[in-house]
């Protein structure tokens, strides 16, 4: 069926494929970002366009609402000003104790601002991609926060993006507890629905788990990667699976990353 | 070879790369987000030769595999041995028809999401998958037999704007001509 020039045009890309599926990791990567490099222009345009016209709405807004808005912020800042001065009390109490009683004092984390700048053209994978890379400190896995919450760590960092791997792919899987019952428990991808990207799956439960609705789901801080103590979501059902061996979760995340521009990166 | 053709061609894709990786409203309306890379594809195979095609599959499947959690490389055969099938039937497709098109598309897209995903199984990935995925692949593969009518009038008409124009027969006409003298 197929003549020669397709004979040797087949082989030639199926052989281009093999040598680039078999790199090795570090030079995959290192191939990926190079190649993809080639979008950060377009990616500026479009962030640039999106700063203009943010700016060009903030200018056209009324006097009325902009000193709502300016009323609205104060009420905030102070709110937050009150629960700083007690979160750094907090803190200085928590690091004495921890000095009398000789454990080591937790490094306090810093966080990075950035913009999201693509998400994963292909349904089958939840990453997204940053405005901040290496330039700005980052590097692999380092938890990354939405508003509300966890919404998961990075994954390749080039000089001036990375890859975020998104809480509920396969590739990020989370160690979590719930709050109100100290049960550990892992996140890891949905099997069940793919359509809502706010649902996961919390597996390894005790199998007699007190597991409720509406309970707070929070990191454990095992596994390295991510602090402990910060939002995940919350617990929609659950279920026993493994002949009653042990318990599964669904979790509705708290942040909707769908709707998401920007992002927190906690660097140690 | 024709390159005003090709780089067109590989300006779209890179476009049409681009474009899915930022512009998310069919994800979030459908559930999905389209590929415009298959109906690039049909475009390439029934109207462009084979080192175009290759060309076309391997820069688009790059591009596609780099801005993607996917692995670099995995997008290139799925794309290219759709093509190739195509490019091996051209004669019997009938091009120049909408409805010829749109099954094209439908055919091709569906066969790239196929072999992709076959390709990400073999390499012992973990796509995320379920039930609904099968709701998913049915509006990648609508929107690619809706997209590739739309590829052809806009490569034609870029063709047209941009390329050489046809080379026109002379003007003479036997049946036209005035013989002069006796006869």
């Amino acid at each position: 069926m197929l003549k020669r020039p397709h004979h040797v045009a087949f082989l030639a890309v199926l052989l281009g494929t093999v040598v680039l599926l078999n790199l090795p990791d570090r030079a995959a990567a290192r191939a990926k970002l190079a190649v993809g490099s080639l979008f950060i222009p377009l990616f500026g345009v479009v962030g640039s366009a999106g700063t203009f016209v943010r700016e060009a709405q903030g200018a056209l807004s009324s006097r009325k609402s902009v000193a709502a808005d300016t009323a609205r912020l104060a009420a905030e800042n102070r709110l937050l000003r009150l629960q700083l001065a007690q979160a750094t009390a907090a803190l200085a109490e928590n690091d004495r104790l921890r000095q009398l009683l000789g454990w080591q004092r937790q490094l306090p984390w810093k966080s990075r601002a950035a913009r999201v700048i693509a998400r994963d053209p292909e349904n089958w994978w939840r990453t997204l991609r940053i405005d901040a890379g290496s330039r700005d400190g980052l590097r692999n896995e380092l938890p990354v926060l939405g508003p509300d919450g966890l919404i998961g760590r990075t994954g390749d960092v080039g000089l001036a993006s990375a890859q975020v791997v998104l809480v509920g792919d396969p590739k990020c899987r989370v160690s979590v507890l719930i709050r109100e019952t100290g049960e550990n428990g892992i996140i890891s991808a949905l099997s069940t629905g793919v359509l809502d990207h706010r649902l996961v799956d919390l597996t390894h439960l005790p199998r007699h788990s007190l597991l409720k609705p509406g309970q707070t789901v929070i990191t454990s801080g095992l596994g390295g990667v991510f602090p402990a103590g910060i939002p995940v979501g919350t617990v929609v059902d659950s279920r026993t699976v493994g002949y009653g061996l042990m318990t599964e979760a669904r979790v509705k995340l708290g942040v909707d990353t769908a709707r998401l521009n920007e992002v927190m990166v906690l660097v140690p | 070879m024709n390159i005003p053709r090709l780089i067109m061609l590989l300006a779209l894709a890179f476009l049409g790369v681009f474009v899915e990786a930022t512009w998310d409203l069919p994800r979030r309306v459908l559930g999905a987000q389209l590929d415009v890379l298959p109906a690039l594809v049909v475009y390439a195979a029934v109207s462009t030769d084979l080192a175009s095609l290759a060309l076309l599959t391997a820069a688009a499947g790059l591009w596609l595999d780099s801005v993607s959690a996917s692995p670099l490389g995995s997008s290139i055969l799925p794309l290219f041995v759709t093509g190739l099938v195509l490019q091996r039937r051209r004669e019997l497709l009938l091009r120049e028809m909408t409805y010829a098109q749109i099954v094209l598309g439908l055919g091709a897209t569906a066969a790239v999401t196929l072999l992709k995903l076959a390709v990400l199984l073999t390499l012992g990935e973990h796509p995320i998958l379920g039930w609904e995925s099968l709701w998913q692949l049915a509006v990648v593969v609508a929107g690619g037999a809706v997209l590739t009518p739309v590829v052809f009038a806009s490569m034609d008409g870029l063709t047209r704007a941009f390329a050489y124009a046809p080379e026109r027969g002379p003007a003479f006409r036997p049946d036209r001509e005035m013989k002069r003298g006796r006869t």
